[in-house]
């Protein structure tokens, strides 16, 4: 990311509360439907349950509720983005899933300074679209700073 | 790294790890010829396996190392400076193999210090009457080497006769090949022994191999279990053989897995004689550290978790536990004190004890510093009895120890002892007595990857429990024995004359109640540590072999929950952690007390102690209370039930004719609706007590502040902030059989006498307690001769013991006399009870050594017996 030439980057998009986030590719290791999801009493509000995604245990983000974004009930089942962090296996859940961008790195614009900074910390720029900003998600800062998340 | 070296390091830490208890050993047995061998072969071997590897330092310094301890073979006496020569030289040589490991080379460095010490320490000791080594004699044929030698290193014939007086033939040197057996070489040394003196065959798996094949045993356990939940759901299908063959091999190649990762607990404990030795000169203070079960086998994942609390504990004993040899002989201890490790399998758990002869837990200090640090109120502290706040040590940043040493005044305390037994679904309790020392107590799961569960639905939501902590599961009914007791919001289950306090998943997680009756459902009778409960869950299903996985980050905090599994049908479960259950309902207070286990009672002894109380309403709005041992069960009964016969109110009761007795004149026995009644039972007979209204179950200190002349008033006492009447149950019960006591008996003050009250009966234990307790006495029960003998003999001092005659087992004769034999407890009277006293028995009250003899309900007899006693004490 440090290069400053001309870099064409891949991002996951989706839809999460009406925004559009784009997700670095390579961070993504799958997009998946979630089903027969457990839900785990006295968990934080962020985490919407936990599934068995062919033998592995993954715990779902609700990405709305991390993000800050309107509570509203998401429309339908919704989708999952599946990612890796620090050895364990999260979905993010999302509203729907968009098509995969290349965007220039050098096209990316930093965050607005008056943007939430809740969303602030999780983005690391934004990218002008047709029609729509979309907002490019830092999978590792996505649970900094809302507890619990350090292992110890 | 290649294969080769890396292969000698492992070797060489472990030879290593035996060299340094054998040299423990040794000094300890100077003259034990076979350990010395054992020691010396191993650090030949080293030597030995250096020289061909090229490395300088090492062989230089085994070579030091092996010159002083063939003095030792020689006769040369085992100093202990000699000794911890070695030792340094052996910490060196540790250090040198870990940048071995790391760097794949010797690191920069001179050991001249060493080998210099070494050299003098031969040269101080060597009365020796071999020749000094390294002038060839004798038969040998001098050999040529083409080049100098290195510091340190032996000329060839000084290796060849080495070799010549090793016991058992080990390097390769004789081999014209040396390169092509160097490959085996490294993993024949050090236990060259094993192949000739066993036969069995054994080769080094790699732990990664392992692991992972144990990964992959729990993968194949998990579809096991889904094929099975699939054949369940098609009775009548043809994969039904072959599934059940399936699962038998299965489950057999998880046992073997299981074993090839089993290792002997010994591993773990291989380094602490070396360190209770340097901690021992460091301390100045004498220490025999025995082992016990060092061949008891776990896994090696939980071993290695293990390892580091067992060390860290075992530094403790020595450390905080062991006074110095000064303050051991000024009260009459030993000098050496002793420290005792001991490990045996029980039921599906490994148990490790770690116990000193010390001076036991500072309690005094362990409370204030709990206050200091605001995990308890000073008021609070005061009613814990000494085992409650034995547990503050397990919190974290708790350190008690004076003066902070080098050796566990570290940081690192308790709390993450406590931390790393927890992660392994384990359990430890401490247990101290002053001045006679302390006892760890760690319970441990065998293994950790594949644990028994319960599965079990709450609020529609599967959980599963561990087999382990579950000791059995009842079905709680309207009526019959297992009944849910409810009193405003705490519940009890009486189980078999034992009132278990219930914790209802649901509410603990926070989970939406399923609506159906309280009173019925499923109690899981669950016990961890020394604590039972029962948790409420609405349905039971089946046990099942479930693969622990550990919980993701983001729900690791949840107390409630240990990890989590997928289960044969698919979905992922919860694992619910006893643990967080037991301290989520140690959190609410009414519900603890009744949890207290017998064992607990005897340890909460000396110290205020809580007493559960059972507060309700009878005859005016001051609360009353009796202590809710003493009640055998709450009833409410409709109010048209209740006849009367012979002008007195009587009741059907499980098939008998149970008396109702009112509190007082202002009490109305009523006439219609439900009437709670406080049932009393000795176990033939039952009375009731007619009382307006229960209130709540409370837990606080019984302390009767002002005595009572009214019949039926013990005294009055602050129960939860509020003045509240004792009832003296003793009053009552023989209003209803006139038999069953005489009278009641007016307390007095007497100053605080601790008094060991031994009675085989669970309701005169309850019954006699409050009453001496409203006398002045500090009373500890005890249910048996045996126990009584325990506490005496722990040191525990007593004023004077009250002893039933008829005991099973042991009676309250033999007692005395076994109290009389010991010469602590010679002097210290003895107050018998019996119901039966006929001059027979108190002839033989007399020989045995009974200071006095009173009929078991003579209560006012008993307390002046007792105050006669310690007042004779007084005098004496």
């Amino acid at each position: 990311m440090e290069n400053s030439n001309s870099t064409l980057s891949e991002y996951v998009t989706a839809v999460v509360g009406g925004q559009l986030f784009g997700l670095p590719i390579r961070r993504v290791q799958d997009v998946f439907t979630p089903e027969r999801v457990t839900r785990v009493p006295l968990a934080p509000p962020e985490v919407a349950g936990v599934l068995n995604l062919r033998g592995r245990i993954v715990t779902l983000i609700d990405l709305r509720h991390q993000l800050g974004l309107d509570r509203g009930a998401p429309k339908g089942p919704g989708m999952a983005i599946g990612i890796e962090l620090r050895g364990e296996s999260y979905g993010l859940l999302i509203d729907s899933i968009g098509e995969v961008l290349q965007l220039d790195d050098t096209a990316r614009e930093p965050n607005p300074p008056n943007l939430d900074p809740a969303l602030a910390r999780m983005s690391t720029g934004i990218h002008r679209l047709d029609g729509q900003l979309l907002m490019v998600l830092e999978v590792d800062r996505l649970f900094e700073g809302t507890g619990h998340a350090q292992a110890a | 790294m290649d294969d080769l070296l890396r292969e000698f390091v492992t070797e060489t830490h472990e030879s290593l790890d035996v060299v340094d208890v054998e040299l423990v050993r040794f000094e300890q047995n100077p003259n034990n010829a076979e350990i010395l061998g054992n020691i010396f072969r191993l650090v030949h071997t080293i030597k030995g396996t250096c020289g061909f590897l090229g490395l300088p330092r090492l062989e230089a310094l085994t070579h030091a190392a092996e010159t002083l301890m063939g003095r030792f073979r020689d006769g040369a006496p085992a100093t202990h400076e000699a000794v911890s020569v070695i030792l340094t030289t052996i910490d060196r040589i540790k250090m040198i193999l870990d940048s071995l490991d790391r760097e794949a080379r010797e690191p920069e460095g001179s050991d001249d210090d060493l080998i210099g010490e070494l050299e003098r320490m031969v040269e101080r000791i060597a009365p020796a009457p071999a020749a000094e080594p390294g002038r060839t004699i004798g038969a040998l044929t001098p050999q040529v080497l083409e080049r100098p030698l290195r510091p340190g290193e032996d000329s060839l014939d000084d290796l060849e006769r080495a070799f010549h007086a090793t016991p058992v033939e080990v390097t390769p040197a004789k081999s014209a090949a040396p390169a092509a057996v160097m490959d085996e070489e490294p993993a024949k040394g050090g236990k060259d022994e094993e192949p000739a003196k066993s036969g069995v065959q054994s080769i080094r798996v790699a732990v990664d191999t392992l692991e992972h094949l144990m990964t992959m045993v729990s993968e194949l356990v998990l579809t096991r279990n889904q094929l099975l939940e699939i054949a369940r759901r098609h009775e009548d299908s043809e994969f039904k053989a072959p599934l059940q063959r399936l699962s038998n091999v299965t489950a057999e190649l998880q046992e073997g897995v299981m074993k090839t990762r089993m290792q002997p607990i010994g591993n773990a404990w291989q380094k602490l004689p070396r360190i209770v030795r340097d901690l021992a000169d460091d301390l100045g203070k004498q220490i025999d550290l025995e082992m016990h079960g060092a061949e008891t086998e776990l896994d090696r994942q939980v071993l290695d978790l293990i390892k580091d609390p067992l060390t860290h504990m075992v530094r403790n004993s020595a450390d905080h536990g062991l006074e110095t040899p000064a303050e051991r002989r000024a009260v009459g201890k030993p000098e050496r004190g002793r420290i005792r490790l001991s490990a045996y399998h029980e039921g599906g758990h490994i148990i490790v004890q770690i116990a000193d002869d010390g001076r036991g837990l500072d309690t005094e200090r362990i409370r204030a510093r709990a206050i200091a640090k605001g995990l308890v109120s000073e008021a609070d502290a005061a009613t814990l009895t000494q085992a409650q706040i034995h547990k503050y040590i397990f919190e974290p940043g708790f350190s008690t120890a004076a003066t902070i040493t080098a050796i566990s005044g570290r940081g690192v305390g308790m709390d993450v002892v406590d931390n790393n037994i927890d992660q392994i679904g384990g359990a430890i309790d401490v247990k101290s007595v002053a001045g006679v020392g302390t006892s760890f107590t760690i319970k441990i799961p065998l293994t950790l990857a594949i644990v028994a569960a319960l599965i079990v639905e709450v609020g529609g939501a599967h959980f599963a429990i561990p087999q382990i902590a579950v000791v059995e599961l009842v079905r709680a009914r309207n009526a019959g024995d297992h009944r849910i007791e409810r009193i405003r919001d705490t519940t009890v289950l009486r189980l078999r004359n034992k009132l278990l306090p219930l914790a209802r998943l649901a509410d603990l997680l926070g989970l939406p109640d399923a609506g159906g009756d309280p009173a019925r459902g499923y109690i899981v009778v669950t016990q961890v540590g020394s604590r039972t409960f029962g948790v409420v869950v609405d349905k039971v299903f089946h046990t099942e072999e479930i693969v622990v996985k550990p919980m993701s980050s983001k729900l690791r905090h949840i107390a409630m929950f240990s990890g989590n599994t997928i289960l044969g049908d698919g979905s992922v479960i919860m694992i619910i952690d006893p643990n967080g259950v037991a301290q989520a309902l140690g959190s609410s207070v009414s519900t603890q007390i009744v949890a207290d286990s017998e064992a607990e009672a005897r340890e909460a002894a000396a110290a205020a102690e809580n007493t559960s109380l059972l507060v309700f309403r009878a005859g005016s709005a001051q609360p009353k209370a009796v202590p809710l041992s003493l009640v055998t069960r709450l009833e409410e009964i409709d109010a048209r039930t209740i006849e009367l016969s012979d002008g007195r109110h009587m009741v059907q009761y499980r098939g008998q004719l149970m008396p109702l007795v009112t509190m007082n004149e202002k009490v109305r026995v009523k006439g219609e609706g439900a009437q709670p009644l406080l049932v009393f039972s000795d176990g033939i007979r039952s009375m009731a007590l007619v009382v307006d209204e229960i209130i709540d179950i409370v837990e606080d200190r019984l302390d009767i502040q002002v005595a009572s002349d009214n019949p039926g008033v013990l005294g009055s006492a602050i129960i939860k902030g509020q003045a509240t009447e004792i009832v003296d149950v003793g009053h009552f019960l023989p209003l209803a059989f006139e038999d069953w006591f005489r009278r009641r008996e007016r307390p007095e003050q007497v100053r605080q006498k601790a008094v060991l009250l031994v009675d085989d009966s669970h309701f005169f234990r309850n019954m006699l307690a409050p009453v001496l307790q409203a006398a002045g006495y500090v009373v500890t029960a005890v249910g048996s001769a045996a126990e009584a003998l325990n506490l005496t003999r722990e040191g525990r001092a007593f004023d004077v013991v009250v002893t039933d005659v008829e005991m099973p087992g042991m009676d309250g004769f033999e007692l005395t006399e076994a109290l009389r034999a010991d010469a602590r407890t010679a002097d210290l009277p003895v107050i018998g009870l019996s119901s039966a006293v006929s001059s027979e028995a108190i002839e033989r009250g007399r020989r045995a050594g009974f200071h006095d003899y009173v009929a078991k309900f003579d209560r006012q007899g008993l307390i002046a017996a007792l105050k006669e006693q310690c007042d004779v004490e007084r005098a004496a």
